[in-house]
C-alpha cells in the first residue's frame, strides 16, 4: 500500500475535467488537460497508482449507479467495475490490434447475399468462436440512427444483424445484446429499420439506448480532445463488443463507418461536434475498440448521407469487410466507396495516434468474391 | 325498483370513460389506434361543438347526441362521461371512504357566476376567441391535469418498473425521460386540480354549476328534460335523505323541489329514500301544480354579453412582434417571430380559434416535441401546444398528433401531405456556426435533414460549412435540435399559415459495375 505522500497526487488524479471546464476558455482548458496528462504519465510507472486509479474509477462508478447497485447486489457492482477499469487498463497497455500469426488482418467479401457473406468471411477468420468464447456477453452495436426502412441504407442491413447474433449464440454466447443511440426517435429506428424483428426472431435482446441512465462516465486518458464521456454501460459490461456499421455518405464526417459509428455508443454526442467532431472520434477509439468490425457495404447510401432523402440515394455495391483493426476496416470501406483514407481526416488522424493502420499494403487480406 | 340499477349502470360508465381517457392522457407507447381515440372522444361535448362549429358532419355530432339525452335523461353527461366530473367523484368517494362522511348542504344557486360565464364563452367564441373555452373547458381541464400531473407519476413507476426488470436483464420495458414542460402550464393545472378538487370535498359539483360552461348550458336544456327527478310531495317526509347525498345540493326538502337545471345526474339520492319518495320519471308526473317563479335567466344572459365585451380587448394582447436583429460580435440571440404549430393545423388563425389544449397531442407524440406554450401565440393562446425544437423535432414520416386530435385544431393529414407541409422555414445564422467560430468541422444540422434543406458547401480550407434551402425545408427543427451550440447557430421561424415546401430534385444515380475487383 502506498504512503501518505501519495494520497494528495490521487486527490488531483481524482479530479476529472468536467464539461464546464472545458467550456470556460482554451487556456485554462490547456492547463487542465496538460496537468490531467502529467499525473496520467506518473500514475501509470506507479503500481500503487494503478491500483488507486482503479479504486477511484470504482467508487465513481458505484456513487453513480447506486441505484442499479441495490438491484443487482453489491458482487456484481464490484465485478463490473473492476472489470471496466482493469479491462481499460490492460488495453491500454497492451497493443491490442496486433493479429495473430498466420491469420487474416481483414476480409473483404463481395456477394449478392449479406448473411451468406457474413459466414463466408467470418469462417475464413477462424469462424465465430475465435472472437466468442461460451458464456460470453456479447454486445452488437449495429447503424440504427435513422427511422427508415432497409432499401434506404440508413440502417445496418437487418438480415445481416440477425446472422451474427444467430452465429455468437452458436459460439456459447450467454447473452446477445444490440442497441444504438438512434437520432431519430428509436422505437420508430428500431421498428422500421427491421432490426428489431430480426434480433427477436434469433434469440437476441434489443436493448434500449434512449435514457442518458443507461449511460456512465469514463475516462479516456488517450484523447487529444475527448478525455471523458459517457458510454453505454452494455459497452462497459459485456466480454465482447462487435461493431456492425453501414457504409454511408455523411454531411459531418464525409463517411460514416465503423469508427463513427462509435458516436452511437456515447450520450453526449453534441459535446463532440462541438470540439473538433474527427478528433474525438479518433480519441473515442482509444477508449474501448470493438473486438470486430463487420462493414455492410452492400447497400450504400452514396450521397444525402447520413439521413438520405429517399432510395435515389442508394447504390449496391455488394460489399462485407471484416476486421479486428478499425482503422483498416474503415480504411478498406473508404476505397470501396471511391474515396482515398487519407481523405476522411478522421482515419488519417487516428492513424497517426497509432489505432490502427490505414495502409492497406502492409496487411494480409483475403479477398473473397462468391459466385 | 331499477333505481339502483340506473346508480350501477352510471358508476360504470363512467369509470370506463375516465379510466380510458386517463390513459389516454398518460400513455406514451401510442397503444390505441387514431380511430379508436377518436371513438372514445366523440361524446367530449366542447372538441365535438369546437369541431361542428368548422365543420358539421356526423363524425364531429356528438354533442348534439349529448344535447338530445340531456333532453332526454337531463345532465347524465355530467356524470358519466365528463372526466372531470368523474374525477370530482372519486374526490369525494375517497373523502367518504376516508371516513370523513359529511352530508351534503343544499347550495344557493349563482345565476350570475354561471351565466356570466356561459355568455363570456360563447361571447368570446362568436368573435373566433377560443380563450375562455380553454380556460374552461372540463374535458380539456383534466388532459391538462392527466397530462401534466399524472403522466410524470406514470413515467417515475414505468422507470421504477424498467430499473427493476433490466436488473434481471429483461428489457420488455423502456425508460422514458418526460421531458420539461412550461411550469406555468402545469402550474396552471396544479392550480385547477387544487380548486376543482377542494370544491369537490368541501361543496360537492360546485363547480360543475357555477364555472363549467357545459354544466349550465345542460342545465338549460335540462330544465326541459322528459325524464326528471323530484319529490313525490304526498310521500316525502322532508327527513334530508336525499338531499345529503345530493353533491350538486339542488334538492330543498323543505320546499320538497328540486333545482332539476343543477342536477347533476348522478342517481344517489334515488336509493337513498327511506319512504321511496324521489321520483325519476315522466315530466311533472306525481308532482303537484309549478308556480312560475321570475326566471331570471334572460337579464343574465344580457348581463354576461356586455361582461363579455368589455373584457375582449385586453386578452388579444399579443406577445408577438418584435424580431430580434442586430449585428456585432458574439453570440446572436436567436429571437422566433413566430412559434411554429403542429402539423394540421394549416396555421396559426385556425388553430388559435380551435386548440382548447387538451394536451392530447402533448402526450401523443413520439418524440415529445409538441409543447405547451407560454406566450408565443400571444396571452389568448396561453398553453396551446406549439413545436419546441429545444426538447426534439418533428419526425418526418409520423401524424400522430395530427390524428388524434379532438376538436380539428390539428386536421388528418396523410403521409404523403406532410412530406411537403411546410411549418416553418429554417434560418442559418453564419455567426454562431462552430465551423465559422472554431474552425472544426461539425455539420449536425446537415445531418440531421430530411430533404437536405441544409447541405454542406466548401468553406475555408478543407471544412464545410451549411448552406440553407428554405425552398425544400419542411420546418420539422431537426437541424435546431441537433445544433451544439447554444444560442443556436440554425433555427426554424414559425410559418404563421403553413405552407407546401418544394420537392427536392432527385438526379438519378450511376449503379457501378460490382463484378470489379476490390480496390485495394
Amino acid at each position: 500500500m502506498p504512503g501518505r505522500g501519495h494520497r494528495k497526487e490521487i486527490t488531483i488524479v481524482a479530479f476529472r475535467l468536467t464539461k464546464r471546464d472545458m467550456n470556460i476558455n482554451t487556456g485554462h482548458k490547456n492547463i487542465l488537460r496538460q496537468k490531467y496528462r502529467i499525473l496520467q504519465t506518473v500514475s501509470r510507472d506507479l503500481p500503487e497508482m494503478r491500483f488507486y486509479r482503479t479504486f477511484i474509477l470504482f467508487s465513481k462508478t458505484y456513487f453513480m449507479k447506486r441505484r442499479d447497485f441495490i438491484f443487482k447486489g453489491l458482487g456484481a457492482g464490484v465485478l463490473a467495475g473492476s472489470s471496466l477499469t482493469l479491462g481499460g487498463f490492460s488495453r491500454l497497455m497492451g497493443n491490442p490490434s496486433a493479429p495473430q500469426d498466420g491469420d487474416y488482418d481483414l476480409v473483404a467479401v463481395k456477394g449478392t447475399d449479406p448473411p451468406a457473406m457474413f459466414d463466408e468471411g467470418i469462417n475464413s477468420l477462424g469462424g465465430m468462436s475465435k472472437f466468442v468464447k461460451p458464456g460470453q456477453s456479447v454486445v452488437i452495436k449495429p447503424n440504427i440512427g435513422w427511422d427508415a426502412v432497409p432499401e434506404r441504407a440508413a440502417n445496418t442491413n437487418p438480415e445481416l444483424i440477425g446472422r451474427i447474433v444467430k452465429r455468437c449464440y452458436e459460439a456459447g454466447a450467454k447473452s446477445v445484446s444490440v442497441f444504438d443511440n438512434t437520432c431519430d426517435e428509436w422505437k420508430k429506428c428500431y421498428a422500421n429499420s427491421g432490426i428489431e424483428e430480426e434480433v427477436t426472431k434469433a434469440g437476441g435482446s434489443i436493448v434500449p439506448g434512449n435514457s442518458e441512465s443507461y449511460y456512465r462516465d469514463v475516462d479516456v486518458p488517450e484523447g487529444k480532445s475527448l478525455t471523458e464521456t459517457k458510454v453505454h454501460s452494455l459497452i462497459l459490461d459485456s466480454d465482447v463488443f462487435i461493431n456492425v456499421p453501414v457504409l454511408k455518405n455523411h454531411s459531418s464526417a464525409k463517411l460514416t463507418i465503423a469508427m463513427k459509428n462509435l458516436m452511437g455508443v456515447v450520450w453526449d454526442r453534441r459535446w463532440w461536434h462541438q470540439n473538433d467532431l474527427h478528433q474525438c472520434i479518433a480519441d473515442y477509439t482509444t477508449f474501448r475498440k470493438p473486438d470486430l468490425n463487420i462493414i455492410d457495404a452492400y447497400r450504400v447510401m452514396k450521397r444525402n448521407g447520413p439521413r438520405g432523402v429517399s432510395v435515389e440515394d442508394v447504390i449496391t455495391l455488394d460489399s462485407l469487410i471484416i476486421s479486428a483493426d478499425i482503422v483498416a476496416a474503415d480504411a478498406a470501406a473508404t476505397k470501396i466507396f471511391g474515396l482515398e483514407p487519407e481523405d476522411i481526416p478522421y482515419i488519417a488522424i487516428a492513424d497517426e495516434m497509432g489505432i490502427g493502420s490505414m495502409d492497406l499494403s502492409s496487411l494480409n487480406i483475403n479477398r473473397i468474391k462468391m459466385g | 325498483m331499477g333505481f339502483s340499477v340506473l346508480k350501477h349502470a352510471r358508476v360504470v360508465i363512467s369509470l370506463v370513460f375516465f379510466l380510458l381517457m386517463t390513459f389516454l392522457f398518460i400513455d406514451f407507447t401510442n397503444t390505441f389506434s387514431a380511430k379508436l381515440i377518436q371513438g372514445i372522444l366523440y361524446l367530449q361535448f366542447v372538441p365535438s361543438l369546437v369541431y361542428f362549429l368548422k365543420i358539421a358532419s356526423l363524425a364531429t355530432a356528438g354533442f348534439i347526441f349529448i344535447l338530445l339525452f340531456t333532453f332526454l335523461f337531463g345532465r347524465v353527461y355530467c356524470s358519466s362521461i365528463c372526466p372531470l366530473g368523474t374525477f370530482q367523484d372519486i374526490v369525494i368517494w375517497l373523502k367518504r371512504k376516508l371516513g370523513r362522511t359529511k352530508r351534503f348542504k343544499k347550495q344557493r344557486d349563482f345565476p350570475w357566476i354561471k351565466y356570466g360565464m356561459l355568455a363570456l364563452t360563447a361571447g368570446f367564441l362568436a368573435f373566433g376567441l377560443i380563450s375562455p373555452l380553454l380556460l374552461l373547458d372540463p374535458y380539456s381541464n383534466y388532459g391538462r391535469i392527466a397530462a401534466n400531473l399524472f403522466r410524470p407519476v406514470y413515467l417515475l413507476l414505468n422507470n421504477l418498473g424498467t430499473n427493476g426488470l433490466e436488473s434481471m436483464d429483461i428489457y420488455t420495458l423502456y425508460r422514458v425521460e418526460p421531458g420539461v414542460t412550461h411550469w406555468l402550464s402545469v402550474a396552471f393545472s396544479l392550480s385547477v386540480f387544487i380548486l376543482v378538487g377542494w370544491l369537490a370535498i368541501r361543496y360537492g359539483r360546485l363547480f360543475c354549476n357555477t364555472l363549467c360552461p357545459v354544466g349550465t348550458l345542460l342545465g338549460l336544456v335540462s330544465r326541459f328534460s322528459i325524464f326528471r327527478i323530484s319529490l313525490d310531495k304526498a310521500l316525502c317526509t322532508s327527513c334530508g335523505s336525499c338531499s345529503a347525498v345530493c353533491k350538486a345540493g339542488c334538492i330543498d326538502v323543505e320546499e320538497k323541489e328540486v333545482d332539476f337545471s343543477r342536477c347533476v345526474g348522478c342517481f344517489n339520492c334515488l336509493t337513498s329514500c327511506p319512504s321511496s319518495g324521489v321520483l325519476y320519471s315522466h315530466k311533472r308526473k306525481n308532482t303537484e301544480g309549478i308556480v312560475e317563479e321570475f326566471d331570471p335567466f334572460r337579464r343574465n344572459l344580457i348581463a354576461g354579453g356586455v361582461l363579455t365585451i368589455a373584457a375582449l380587448s385586453p386578452l388579444t394582447l399579443s406577445a408577438q412582434g418584435w424580431h430580434g436583429q442586430g449585428r456585432g460580435r458574439g453570440p446572436k440571440k436567436i429571437i422566433r417571430e413566430f412559434p411554429v404549430s403542429p402539423p394540421g393545423s394549416s396555421g396559426h388563425e385556425h388553430f388559435q380559434s380551435s386548440c382548447t389544449a387538451c394536451h392530447l397531442c402533448v402526450s401523443a407524440c413520439p418524440t415529445h416535441v409538441i409543447k405547451p406554450s407560454l406566450l408565443e401565440y400571444g396571452l389568448a393562446g396561453f398553453m396551446q401546444p406549439r413545436l419546441d425544437y429545444h426538447a426534439n423535432y418533428c419526425n418526418f414520416d409520423c401524424v400522430i398528433c395530427t390524428e388524434v386530435c379532438p376538436t380539428g385544431a390539428l386536421r388528418p393529414l396523410n403521409i404523403d401531405e406532410k412530406h411537403v407541409l411546410q411549418l416553418g422555414k429554417v434560418v442559418f445564422v453564419k455567426r454562431n456556426c462552430i465551423v465559422h467560430t472554431e474552425g472544426t468541422d461539425c455539420g449536425a444540422c446537415s445531418e440531421h435533414c430530411p430533404t437536405k434543406a441544409v447541405n454542406m458547401r466548401p468553406y475555408k480550407g478543407k471544412l464545410f460549412l451549411p448552406v440553407v434551402n428554405p425552398d425544400i425545408c419542411v420546418g420539422c427543427g431537426a437541424c435546431e435540435y441537433a445544433c451544439p451550440t447554444d444560442p443556436k447557430s440554425i433555427y426554424v421561424e414559425g410559418n404563421p399559415t403553413h405552407l407546401t415546401a418544394d420537392k427536392p430534385i432527385i438526379e438519378a444515380l450511376e449503379q457501378p459495375d460490382t463484378d470489379e475487383d476490390f480496390p485495394f
